[in-house]
């Protein structure tokens, strides 16, 4: 994954009152590769900017590209194939694991839908297990493969280990390191600082819907910025 | 089936008038309620003779009006008028009985249009029923009154769907789908909510109750035969317009509950553009 997979951001206002935006004319490039933490304190717009970037939301103003066209020029559906997301509460549709993974995959094979159970940490022998009797680990797992059969470029995770315990919140952890290692670039949401500290390769921090800071870890640690430090627990 | 309700009205008239002294003595059920209510403590008297008193005067006044509508002599306009009136009616009691749904009032006057259309279409194209006023009228009621709670229920339903379910109809958003497949599930779900009653009344007429319709026409002095056969003829029109009215309400709710970049409203913007 190159930088030219980055969004690009410009002149953004975004939120769900278009006359109140949080974000307000925000002009920045979130990398699309490794795995980006975007942080900063409740109600700084992380969630709101990351639904800017599969087009859940559109901008109030300004406009987000991605691969070097504006994001109004991709099919919603298209883009949200390639830009994939999870949330921090696993939607669950109705019936068994294997029919939520057709939902995204209408056609899948049991034996790819088996294996993509099990690069996510899950056994293949839960296919045919009812999706709302798994553990709260297990099915934002099932979420993040759910995702992965439309062979995302990018995965989305909306401060995906927020409802977890700490034991599912280090497995899904580990399955979001491993995909950046294996070529989806991961762009996440986070107000756990030791999760951002473990996780980001690239950091964006943002308050009161302005960005208050992007790059790396290092450099954010050195920043004199208190809220910055704070947001990236620096040590 | 042919003029099923001939000859057999005219002698109606005859043997089903019960005379103003009539009417006044059925009035001592009502007496016999509001009894009820004071023995029980309900406090519901005021509320039981303000009804009695309302549909009495209602349909006083209507049936004065449908006088004029439904003379043989009559061209049909003054029926037209009539059912225009009473598409328009349905449409606003809808659209203040389930307000917070967008653009309510245009797509339930599209609803009720379409669903009269359709089932009159059917009856009178049929030759099921002879077309003048005495049928347009009371048929195009049927079709409009019946499918009032429906359309009220089913579109109650859909904007609950898309509230309460948000975050799994964005998850299938959010995995590409397009945004009649993501809500396809809750379409069908509120449809059946507001189309199963109908159908179970449907199987239960005749053993659990006997219907308006026909205990009007057996009263009004008509052979039973022939009130079972109008009986019919209207219980499959109001099943015909209640699905007809539900389904072009609902298809209509789930294009203005979404954007054209498949995105699901929020319900502060349901207003916008």
């Amino acid at each position: 994954m190159s930088s030219a997979d980055a969004f690009e951001l410009i002149g953004v206002d975004a939120g769900p009152v278009r006359a109140k935006p949080i974000l307000r004319s925000i002009d920045l490039v979130v990398p699309a590769n490794g795995v980006t933490v975007l942080a900063g304190p409740s109600g700084a717009g992380k969630s709101t900017l990351l639904r800017l970037l599969n087009r859940l939301d559109d901008p109030a103003a300004g406009e987000v590209r991605w691969r070097g066209r504006a994001l109004t020029e991709w099919s919603p559906t298209e883009l949200r194939r390639q830009v994939a997301m999870v949330f921090q509460r696993a939607p669950i549709f109705p019936g068994t694991v294997l029919d939520n993974l057709r939902v995204a995959l209408a056609d899948v094979a049991v034996e790819r839908a088996g294996h993509v159970l099990e690069h996510v940490g899950l056994s293949a022998e839960l296919l045919d297990q009812a999706a709302d009797s798994l553990s709260g680990g297990e099915a934002q797992r099932m979420c993040v493969a759910r995702a992965l059969l439309t062979d995302p470029a990018v995965l989305l995770a909306d401060e995906p280990t927020a409802a977890l315990d700490r034991a599912a919140r280090t497995t899904v952890e580990d399955l979001g390191r491993m995909l950046a290692d294996t070529g989806v670039a991961v762009i996440w949401v986070s107000h756990d600082t030791d999760q951002l500290r473990r996780l980001a390769d690239h950091v964006i921090v943002l308050a009161d819907g302005a960005v208050r800071a992007a790059g790396h870890l290092d450099d954010l640690d050195a920043s004199a910025d208190p809220i910055v430090r704070q947001s990236v627990g620096a040590p | 089936m042919g003029a099923i309700v001939g000859g057999g009205m005219m002698l109606a008239v005859e043997q089903g008038d019960i005379g103003v002294v009539g009417l006044a003595a059925s009035g001592i059920l009502v007496a016999v309620a509001v009894a009820i209510s004071l023995w029980r403590q309900l406090g519901l008297e005021r509320s039981l003779l303000w009804a009695a008193l309302r549909a009495l005067v209602q349909l006083l006044a209507v049936g004065w009006v449908l006088q004029f509508v439904v003379d043989p002599d009559d061209p049909l306009f003054l029926s037209a008028l009539w059912i225009v009136a009473m598409v328009s009616f349905a449409a606003y009691t809808t659209s203040r009985r389930a307000a917070d749904v967008p653009k309510v009032l245009p797509l339930s006057l599209l609803a009720y249009t379409a669903s009269a259309i359709v089932v009159l279409g059917v009856l009178f194209g049929f030759g099921i029923y002879d077309l003048e006023g005495r049928t347009l009228v009371p048929l195009a009621g049927m079709v409009i009154g019946n499918s009032l709670a429906s359309t009220v229920l089913v579109s109650r339903q859909l904007l609950i769907a898309a509230t309460e379910q948000r975050e799994v109809i964005e998850g299938r958003l959010a995995l590409g789908l397009s945004a009649t497949e993501a809500f396809r599930p809750h379409l069908r779900q509120a449809l059946r909510t507001a189309l199963v009653p109908q159908i179970e009344s449907t199987k239960a007429v005749g053993i659990v109750f006997l219907p308006g319709a026909m205990v009007g026409l057996i009263l009004a002095g008509v052979d039973p035969a022939d009130a079972v056969r109008v009986q019919v003829s209207v219980m499959y029109l109001v099943l015909g317009s209640v699905a007809t009215t539900t389904a072009v309400m609902s298809l209509g709710i789930s294009r203005e509950l979404f954007t054209p970049a498949q995105q699901l409203r929020r319900p502060a913007q349901r207003t916008d553009d």
